[in-house]
């Protein structure tokens, strides 16, 4: 895809951030530690990344899902943790309330998620309920003006540190499957709320993840999110946009595959010859980056259509993220191949690629599910 | 405040390669940027716009169409306003009919209070054209500002980078300074700035806007020659002494003199 000139220069102001920030020394660190330095986020923040999309009435960027498209590719072409971080609030944190959201919400919620000054978390997600999102068992009952929550969700990113939470809960236990669901905005804090410990995680280190557990928790009925009963539609909608989202990151964690995989081969020698001038080596780099291209033109596409409103943005968005993740993990098992026992130690940068891209395929849908849908908007 | 920016786009000399036949910048393919300095320059003026409300902040350029792209992403960085000069009869110049031409542009844009522009572009190295271009308006220039101090009434302080330290110099205002990248760190440009940069319209002047005849400006203009290129030749191969540290203290001192260098 040729970019217009707007778009080039988004894609330089991520680009010269990745180059700036996100140093070897501070992802070391951030793999180290476990913690993700706040005044990066910070930083971030003040660039505009984490209200990409969000109207700027409402502390956002104002701008379309190709420009949030390229800054989680350019971001996550250096660090995919980061891009978790930004995908958050544009996406699972911003997504529900700008589909569904009151003038009210709208103006109390979306501001200080898209200036990166509060986290909401995206409760969906439950032990029982996983690609069967439909089979939520936490329930909402009403009691005046106050709804009780009592439930646990699992998996939650950034459920330790988020100051809200959109929580999917069955409100009419009389409707099966994912019907009768409600979304709520669960004010952290509330008594009742309780986090489970950080999952120890595989990668995405630095950005973290548990359970969310509600006992008895009274949330006020402004805070309903949509109408009461079309909860399982808002999550659905807000997954179909996360997708284009988890796509983009996965170009972006395969492109730093595929780089450090060129400069490897450029630079290691073998048999007094380079790795570059073995055509087994050539040839792997040149299929990562023939699908690394085809995986980009889908997921560009996906999100032109997601911005020219198309009813075909759904499974295009599904295909991109289903394709791009796939060949993600594909092009980050070759990165370590070639990198050989190397590629097997932390110094290595597609050591740490090949951990982190491993969810890529599984959350926000996994390829299984993304092969439903596409599959389901063909065969209906 | 009214402040000028002047910015140049430069080629990412990071990225030019040398033409090992020609012996020529190999300028094909290698992208374009805001000039360095220039936005330690534009970084100070924005700094000042926050400082001092009110305060506008204009950027101006002489280069081809393509270079409206730089001048946006100054807009996305927090400029007001941007102006391109630009015309086939500005090619080919060198700094003097550069600092003419620019002057000439920021005559047409009427009373302004400061000028800020980088020290030296990356492509030409010569940074005359800051101080050039205040000679022509008739203003005081002060090159390689580190720091900007205060701002008086009619005044302003800055510190001046010399080799082995600095001086503080008060200078009148309106006056032109030119930035050195130890004046501040430039920030990031921000996604709504970039969508605000794209609906805002570059002025492009040419030499009949802004009053100045063809013979005026550009290789007509301009009195250096361009006698010879080339690329020095690279240096040799240096030679490590061994042994202990007086012996080799002792060899330096001895190569020295046979090369007449002490």
């Amino acid at each position: 895809m040729i970019f217009s000139e707007k778009h080039e220069l988004v894609r330089k102001l991520a680009r010269d951030f990745a180059e700036k920030e996100l140093t070897k020394e501070v992802l070391d660190q951030i793999e180290e530690t476990g913690e993700y330095p706040k005044e990066l986020l910070a930083k971030m923040g003040k660039a505009g990344f984490f209200g990409i999309k969000t109207p700027v009435k409402y502390g956002g960027q104002g701008s379309d899902y190709l420009s949030y498209v390229i800054v989680l590719e350019e971001l996550g072409r250096a660090s995919a943790v980061t891009d978790i971080w930004v995908s958050a609030p544009n996406s699972l944190g911003g997504g529900p309330l700008m589909l569904a959201g009151t003038p009210e919400q709208l103006e109390k919620y979306l501001p200080p998620i898209a200036r990166g000054e509060k986290i909401m978390a995206f409760g969906l997600t439950e032990p029982n309920a996983g690609s069967d999102a439909g089979g939520t068992t936490t329930t909402a009952v009403q009691d005046g003006d106050y709804w009780i929550l009592n439930g646990r969700k699992t998996f939650i990113t950034t459920a330790p540190v988020a100051d809200w939470c959109i929580i999917y809960a069955k409100t009419d236990r009389t409707q099966k499957g994912s019907k009768g669901i409600s979304a709520f905005i669960v004010d952290m804090k509330l008594p009742g709320v309780s986090c489970g410990k950080a999952e120890h995680k595989m990668g995405l280190i630095g950005c973290p993840t548990s359970d969310i557990i509600l006992e008895d928790v009274r949330v006020h009925k402004d805070d309903m999110l949509g109408e009461e009963g079309k909860g399982f539609s808002n999550a659905m909608k807000t997954l179909d946009i996360g997708r284009i989202g988890v796509a983009a990151m996965a170009i972006g964690v395969a492109q730093g595959a595929l780089d450090e995989s060129v400069r490897y081969a450029k630079e290691r020698k073998q048999f007094g010859k380079r790795l570059a001038d073995f055509q087994e080596i050539s040839f792997m780099i040149a299929d990562m980056a023939t699908k690394l291209q085809a995986a980009k033109e889908l997921v560009y596409r996906a999100a032109q259509l997601k911005d020219a409103n198309s009813p075909e943005a759904g499974p295009a968005a599904s295909m991109a993220k289903y394709y791009a993740t796939e060949i993600c993990n594909e092009i980050a098992a070759k990165a370590v191949q070639i990198h050989g026992g190397y590629g097997y130690i932390r110094e290595y940068k597609v050591e740490r690629i090949y951990r982190d891209c491993r969810v890529f395929t599984i959350f926000e849908g996994t390829s299984q599910v993304q092969k439903m849908v596409i599959a389901g908007s063909l065969l209906k | 405040m009214k402040i000028i920016v002047c910015a140049k786009q430069v080629p990412n000399t990071n990225e030019v390669k040398i033409d090992p036949v020609k012996g020529t910048l190999i300028r094909d393919g290698v992208p374009s940027i805001l000039n360095p300095d220039d936005a330690n320059a534009l970084e100070a003026a924005l700094q000042l716009k926050e400082r001092y409300p009110g305060t506008t902040v204009t950027v101006i350029s002489m280069g081809p169409p393509q270079a409206t792209y730089m001048l946006r992403e100054c807009l996305a960085m927090g400029a007001d306003e941007a102006v391109l000069l630009s015309s086939r009869a500005f090619g080919g110049a060198d700094t003097c009919a550069t600092s003419t031409t620019l002057a000439a542009g920021i005559r047409k844009l009427g009373k302004f209070d400061l000028i800020l522009a980088g020290r030296q572009a990356i492509d030409g190295d010569t940074a005359q054209v800051g101080p050039q271009t205040a000679q022509r308006l008739g203003v005081p220039s002060v090159t390689y500002v580190q720091k900007i101090r205060e701002i008086k009434k009619n005044s302003i302080v800055v510190e001046r980078n010399l080799e082995d330290g600095y001086e503080v110099i008060e200078v009148k205002m309106p006056c032109v300074l030119t930035a050195i990248k130890e004046l501040n760190e430039p920030r990031y440009m921000t996604i709504a700035q970039i969508e605000e940069a794209y609906k805002k319209e570059i002025t492009i002047w040419n030499e009949n806007d802004i009053n100045l005849a063809p013979s005026d400006c550009g290789l007509n203009a301009s009195p250096t020659q361009v006698f010879r290129s080339f690329t020095p030749p690279p240096k040799g191969k240096g030679e490590m002494l061994t042994g202990t540290v007086p012996e080799m203290a002792a060899a330096l001192i001895q190569k020295l003199r046979e090369k007449h260098a002490l």
